[in-house]
Formats: structure tokens, sequence, C-alpha cells
């Protein structure tokens, strides 16, 4: 069943004592360890699981920043430019560069790198490129994973920079601490601005290619958007600061923009021209200042709760699927079942209740 | 390992767990025209590669980094300055000094019948050059790149 065989483990040559070594060496800073390691997980190859658990306890030090925005907007060339940046003040980068894989073939053009010259051959910059392999919403299904081998390689920060298909790219949301979104002007930005989708999600915002013209334009047109926002979210609240239904109150629990802190953080909005480094140092402190006010606050630690709470989810739902395809009678009960679904004799959810109360033998 | 035939499958191929071929092309030195290299890399694509493209201008440390960070199964690098002959050794005496194994590496560009040779005896497994068939090429990575710890995949 070629569409979820990507949740069945492969019969494989990496046992947990190669896993463990492997694992301490990417821990260590061995930068092939940590390739290879990327590598297995991206692919689900087998140990890629026990790899994750046994690094898992390693991560919460780096700084996640997502760096999400139309094509042709710079974000690589912004990329490029915090980097150095950050290497100036010493700090260590991971990159996860992301572009689209081809829905016909697979393949894909990693063309991120090429944006990235300066920090080339530095040991202290870690530049990966991977492609979407057929998932939406801006990254791949293994985008978080593969955040996570980063985050416990010791990295002071790590920049993930979306496939850049426009307001659909939500899925940074789930990763990120930060969130940059990068306009440019000229690109109709003004009226996109007050759409929903990727301009919700931005604690920070970047117009680059500031040199031309509209760019003030576009700055003042975000500034009414994010103004519009408080105002909502001000009248929200009852006079006891929980928030009052407004029809459909935002849940208190989900990382939400319209959560209590998001109304706190007034997201900066930078003129940038990255490709002549200007504006570079506002958005740099600009993400100190977003990192301060999660730790300061409760934001960081219901950003962390949800995201753990996802995870779990995820990692439940893996599992399921995996129990059911990789025994030879979930298989054919899971085929049989779809060729009764699509003809329709039979409802997907009783299906589904049907698949879900075997136990399957391997 | 068998060639993957790409043609039915496409997308379910990659969603199915058979991980894509992954390739960096690489231009170091001081070319500065890159179209053959881009035809080659939107070959490689069409054929469910995922191609990392280095850009111009690239150092021999620096292709060596991205080989190792990118953990490619393939290393393409196409060179029309007439360099290959001291560019390319380098990358490979780099390749070697970094303990990289498994990885194909192969050649492109404007490169003489008579240098294949020494770069063959340097670790290059072929050269193509300019008019080369892309379906060859495809298929030449197929059949060989598979020494890179693909014996543990699905």
């Amino acid at each position: 069943m070629p569409l979820f065989n990507s949740f069945v483990n492969a019969q494989g040559a990496n046992t947990v004592p190669e896993i463990t070594d492997l694992a301490e060496r990417m821990l260590a800073g061995d930068r092939k360890a940590l390739a290879r390691a990327i590598t297995i997980v991206e692919n689900g190859l087998d140990g890629a699981e026990t790899l994750l658990r046994v690094i898992y306890r390693k991560t919460g030090h780096a700084h996640v920043v997502g760096i999400t925005g139309s094509p042709g907007t710079g974000k690589s060339t912004l990329v490029a430019g915090l980097t150095m940046a950050l290497r100036e003040k010493g700090k260590t980068v991971g990159i996860l560069a992301f572009d689209p894989s081809s829905p016909f073939t697979g393949g894909a053009f990693l063309g991120d790198r090429v944006r990235f010259h300066e920090n080339a051959a530095d040991a202290g910059v870690f530049f990966r490129s991977l492609g979407s392999r057929g998932h939406a919403g801006g990254l791949s299904r293994k985008a978080g994973e593969v955040i996570t081998l980063m985050d416990a390689s010791g990295r002071d920060f790590i920049l993930v920079e979306t496939v850049g298909a426009g307001q659909s790219e939500v899925d940074i949301m789930r990763h990120a601490h930060t969130v940059v979104v990068v306009l440019m002007p000229g690109a109709g930005d003004e009226i996109q601005v007050g759409k929903a989708g990727i301009l919700e999600i931005g604690d920070v915002y970047v117009v680059n290619k500031a040199d031309r013209e509209g760019a003030d334009r576009l700055v003042a047109a975000i500034e009414l958007e994010l103004d519009l926002g408080e105002g909502v979210y001000d009248r929200m609240l009852d006079p006891t600061g929980h928030h009052a239904g407004l029809g459909n109150p935002p849940a208190q629990d989900r990382q939400h923009p319209a959560g209590p802190e998001r109304q706190r953080w007034r997201p900066p909005v930078i003129k940038t021209v990255a490709r002549d480094g200007l504006g570079i140092l506002e958005v740099l402190e600009a993400l100190y200042r977003h990192r301060q006010y999660l730790e300061s606050t409760g934001a960081g630690r219901r950003q962390a709760l949800h995201r753990a709470r996802e995870l779990i989810c995820d990692a439940i739902i893996e599992k399921v699927l995996a129990r059911i395809f990789s025994s030879p009678q979930g298989v054919t009960l899971f085929d049989t079942l779809a060729q009764a679904v699509a003809e329709r004799l039979q409802d997907p959810y009783s299906a589904a209740l049907q698949i879900l109360e075997n136990r399957f033998e391997r | 390992m068998p060639p993957v035939d790409m043609g039915e499958r496409g997308i379910e191929s990659v969603l199915g767990g058979e991980r894509p071929i992954r390739v960096l092309v690489a231009k170091p030195g001081l070319d500065s025209h890159d179209r053959g290299a881009k035809v080659i890399a939107r070959a490689l694509r069409d054929a469910g590669m995922e191609v990392i493209y280095s850009g111009l201008h690239r150092t021999p440390e620096e292709v060596v980094e991205a080989v190792i960070q990118e953990d490619v199964d393939v290393l393409a690098i196409s060179l029309l300055s007439g360099a290959h002959g001291t560019l390319i050794p380098r990358i490979m005496e780099g390749l070697r000094a970094e303990g990289v194994e498994g990885v194909l590496v192969l050649a492109g560009g404007i490169i003489p019948d008579e240098d294949v040779p020494v770069l063959k005896a340097c670790g290059v497994a072929e050269v193509f050059g300019p008019g080369s068939d892309t379906d060859a090429i495809v298929q030449f990575i197929r059949e060989r790149a598979g020494g890179k710890h693909r014996a543990g995949d699905n």
C-alpha cells in the first residue's frame, strides 16, 4: 500500500548500538553524524525512532525561527544575512531550507543553498536542504523531527525557511518559537495583508527589498492590520481578564494568535534590504526580544505544552498506522475495506472502526 | 539495487518510503556559465531526484562541506574553465580527508578526453561531456548510487 509505507520502519541495518553511537557523535558536534541522522529521520529509516528517543532530552536550547513568505521576497537572502550576523556574535546556526517536491516525479530542485556563500565553509553553520515530499503547509512531514535533531546537536539558533508558496504556509507555527513573515513592496501585498493565513502568524514582519517603491505604504498597511487585531482582542476581554466570547472564543489552551499573551507582543515591522545587509541587525534584535518575551511571560511555557501535546498526538497516529501497515493481515483488511468504500458499499467511518477493533499479528 | 521505475509511481514512491536519490550539482572555480549544470539539474529533478545546486564560484572546501551536510548520494561537478585538473583532485582529497564514503562522483563540462583517465584514477566514476544524453546520466546514477547506506533502506 504505497501511500502509507513510509509509516513502516524499514527492516534494515541500523542496530541499537549503531544508533546510540551515531547519537553520541551527533551530540558531540560531528557534522557527518548529524547529516546522517537527518537522513535517517527524514526518511523514517530503521532506527529513526530510537534515535529521536535517545536525543530528545537534549532539546530545548535552540531558538527556532521560522522564515516564511511568498516566493521572491528574499527569504534565502535574509537567512544568509541573519546567519552572518549571528556568527559575528559567536552563535552557532542550523538552517533547514525547504523547497517544493514535484507532485509528479517526487523530485526537487533545492536551490536555497545558492544564496548562502559567506558561511559555506564555516563549521559553526550547518545548512540542510529538504524537499516538501508531498506535504502541503510549507514544510515536510518530518520537519519537526529534523528540527529536534538540530536542536539536540547544540545549535543556538535554527532558521527554518519554508517553501514559500504563499498564504497557506502556516505549518511553521507548529515548530517555531518565532515566526518571521517576509513581504516585499509591489507584490500586491497591501491588499494581501488583510487576508487570513500567513499574515496572522507573524511574530516579526519584514518588508524586504525596502529600497523599492511602495515600501512605506506596505509597512503602514501591516501596522494598520496589527492595530485592528489589537482592537478586536481588547474587546474580547471581560473585566475579569478572561476571554469573553465573540461567538467563537479562542480556546485558552491553544496557541492561537488571540491567546492572552499575543496581544501583549506587538509584532515589529522592519524594513530591510537583505541583499545589502540593511536592517538585519534590527531583525536580530527583534528575535532576541521575542525570545525574552516568551521566557518572561507564560507564553513560552504554553507554546511548549501545546507543542508537546501535538507531538504525542502525531506519535499516536503514526504508531496506529504503523501497526496496521506492518501486518499482512492489516494491509489486506485495509485494501479490502478501501475497495468497498470506493464502491460505496461501506462508509469510511465503520471501516476505520473495523480496523481499529483488530489486533494484527506481525 | 535495481533501477527505480519512477514512470508510473511518481510521488507515491516518495510517500512509499523509497527515498529520492540526493545529488549535489557543484560549480567550483571561476566558471560563470551554469546553463549546462541547470540542464542536468532539471533532468535529474524530472527523474525524481532531489538536486541541490551549489551556485557559482564555490571553493573545493565549500563543495566538500556541502557534500557532508547534505548527505548526498551523488556529487556532479561541472567545470568549463579548464581547471578540472586542479579543482577535482582537491575536492576528492577533501572528501577523503573528511572520511566521506560511498558518494558517486561524476564530472561534466569541458574536459578533454586525455584528462579523463587521470580524473578516474582519483575517484571520478564517469565524465559526461557536452551533449551527453541526460537519460544515460540518469540511468548511470540509478544503477550506481547505492553504495551509501542504502543497504539499510526500505
